[in-house]
């Protein structure tokens, strides 16, 4: 792990990723509903091969800062630079084309389709034929086939799971579904992976492996990983950087070290164990 | 690889039984041992197969509810009167005008597809439905005030004013208000018919199977993932309910060529639930249910003629009971130690999206 070190937007970012332009970069993020202030002033800048980490109590507006820079919100105030490009007046779709993929919290799975075609469903925009080839079955229809075919095969085996690629997926141990979502967001070639608990419901066998898993993600394909994740030893074990929001506002960042120390970060923690 | 050919096996099936209705039905009737009746429906069943497997593309695979499919039949039926009769001086040969009439159907109901279907693919579910009926209900009531004349100097088209046949220079009427198209040549054919089904099954099946086709079940299955997967929403609903609209006016225009007359009331709201029923109780997203649930429910009432005065009754207690048994898994599990047969056909229905829309994070 290369060291953080501070750049000038009050972030932090691996010594190794200093000299590029940082994959994502938030600025004075917001977003209201109604009268309440969801997410308010956040501030986030993530190195390229940077995995980052977004913790913070029930309700702090984590998944809403997902919702956000996918765009499944639209900002009420702040600018995304994905790549150094301003995401305003993207769309989801549009925003994943440029480079962001994401899993969710509550598994999003096309459960009726197979795990094959989930994630040839994720290679949509990378390998494909249009319609009238796909109607009409011509040469092109059958080459592009035959490539996702055996591109989802290698994305499965990311995990051990091609010899699952005929079951339903909906039909799958809830690990797997979670490891799918991991595959399907994989297949479209993003630049940085945003992951929503992904270690949820599982053991901590399976959480540490699933480390590896994200970590070895990182290296084979030189992207950027954003977990939000409420398992301590995961997001300590492999987050370099850490963001700790609370009540929809940053109240700590830094490295795995410092957050443990923190007595704000302790407080906003100890606060909801003391309420319980 | 074994995906593969398992679809392929299944798509096999399903072209078999319509060849194998057609060899059966062929023979059946040049021996002489079908009714009147029935071989007069020959062509009406395939039209209604064409329609309800269509209608499944919307209805079962992109998972939106259509209520003016028969609004889109209705295009494609008079825009095919209207080619193949403007053009009985032209051209001699009926099956080349024929294949005219349903190319222009398509592509006329395939225009007002997208003229529809931009706006009305914004709206979900329960709204959509609405809409697309209030369209089927449009596009009949303006038919029914059309006014289309053919003669020396080409085609005269009028909307709300009487065309009456002293205007034209030696020429006819071909849609005549709200008597409809009248003295259509006959044209349409049992074989042509079956044409149409499998070219109907070939489009919307290798559509299905494709990657067009998963992005079209992403959408339904859920609409938040596939738009994180970069699926554009609108393009993909918008290609399913074009291909399928475009279908239904070949549907229509084989409808229209089988009569010497045909009316816009023809095609209103009954026609369109009575497609939906197919689909329904074939199975949604089940092409080949749609087929075989086609074919029984459309011929029902006339082989039950015989005990006319309790025919709906029966036609009722049929629907109900196929409704029972799809849903039902006890009553699934006995109709399928019944017939295996039986149970390839109504079992294999895709599980609707549990979850009533998005954002619910």
């Amino acid at each position: 792990m290369s060291k953080l070190v501070p750049i000038p937007s009050n972030s932090f970012i691996p010594e190794r990723d200093l000299d590029k332009v940082p994959i994502l970069e938030a600025k004075r993020l917001g977003i209201t509903f109604g009268g309440l202030k969801a997410v308010e002033d956040f501030n986030l800048t993530i190195g390229r091969t940077e995995i980052a980490g977004l913790i913070g109590p029930n309700g702090a507006g984590k998944t809403t800062v997902f919702n956000l820079l996918t765009k499944v919100y639209q900002p009420t105030t702040g600018t995304i630079l994905l790549d150094g490009k301003d995401t305003a007046g993207m769309n989801t779709a549009q925003v994943n084309h440029a480079g962001i993929a994401r899993t969710f919290q509550n598994i999003r799975l096309f459960s009726a389709l197979s795990v094959e075609d989930n994630v040839k469903i994720g290679l949509h925009n990378e390998i494909g034929s249009g319609m009238w080839s796909d109607i009409f079955r011509l040469p092109r229809h059958w080459k592009s086939e035959k490539i996702a075919h055996e591109r989802a095969l290698e994305l499965l085996s990311i995990f051990h799971m091609q010899d699952m690629a005929n079951k339903q997926a909906g039909s799958l141990p809830y690990g797997a579904q979670r490891r799918l979502e991991i595959v399907r967001a994989l297949a479209t070639n993003p630049s940085i992976l945003l992951l929503d608990e992904p270690a949820a419901g599982m053991n901590p066998s399976e959480t540490s492996e699933l480390m590896d898993n994200i970590r070895s993600i990182r290296d084979t394909f030189q992207i950027a990983v954003l977990l939000i994740e409420h398992d301590m030893s995961l997001v300590m074990g492999i987050c370099e950087g850490i963001c700790v929001l609370n009540y929809g506002r940053v109240i700590a960042k830094g490295e795995p070290d410092e957050i443990k120390n923190n007595p704000t970060v302790i407080e906003a923690y100890l606060g909801k164990k003391g309420a319980k | 690889m074994k995906k593969l050919s398992r679809n392929a096996k299944s798509n096999a099936v399903t072209y078999a039984i319509v060849v194998a209705f057609f060899v059966v039905m062929t023979v059946l009737s040049s021996t002489g041992h079908l009714s009147n009746s029935l071989t007069g429906q020959l062509i009406p069943i395939c039209v209604y197969i064409c329609m309800a497997v269509s209608l499944n593309l919307t209805v079962g695979i992109l998972g939106e509810l259509s209520l003016g499919h028969a609004g889109f039949m209705s295009v494609g039926a008079f825009s095919g009167v209207i080619v193949a009769m403007s053009l009985q001086s032209a051209i001699s040969s009926g099956p080349v005008r024929l294949i005219l009439a349903i190319l222009v159907g398509a592509i006329m109901a395939a225009v007002v597809g997208v003229l529809v279907g931009v706006p009305v693919l914004r709206l979900r579910g329960d709204y959509l439905a609405i809409v697309t009926l209030a369209f089927g209900e449009i596009i009949k009531n303006i038919i029914n005030n059309l006014y289309v004349g053919y003669d020396a100097n080409g085609l005269h088209i009028r909307l709300l004013r009487v065309l009456p046949k002293t205007e034209l220079t030696d020429g006819f009427l071909i849609i005549n208000g709200p008597q409809g198209a009248t003295g259509i040549t006959k044209l349409s054919t049992f074989p042509a018919g079956i044409l149409l089904v499998l070219f109907t099954l070939f489009v919307v099946l290798n559509l299905i199977q494709s990657r067009s086709g998963r992005a079209i079940m992403a959408i339904r299955d859920n609409r938040i993932a596939a738009e994180s997967v970069g699926i554009n929403i609108t393009k993909y609903k918008l290609m399913a309910f074009v291909v399928s609209a475009a279908l239904a006016g070949m549907a229509g225009a084989l409808y229209a060529m089988n009569f010497t007359g045909v009316a816009a009331t023809k095609f209103d709201f009954n026609t369109s639930i009575l497609v939906l029923v197919f689909v329904v109780l074939g199975g949604m997203g089940n092409i080949r249910g749609s087929i075989i649930a086609a074919a029984i429910l459309y011929t029902l009432p006339e082989l039950l003629r015989a005990v006319n005065d309790y025919r709906m009754l029966f036609y009722a207690i049929v629907l109900i009971v196929v409704m029972l048994v799809t849903n039902n898994p006890t009553m699934k599990a006995g109709l399928a130690a019944v017939g295996t047969a039986l149970k390839g056909v109504f079992m294999k229905t895709v599980p609707v999206p549990e979850e009533g829309g998005d954002g619910d994070e």
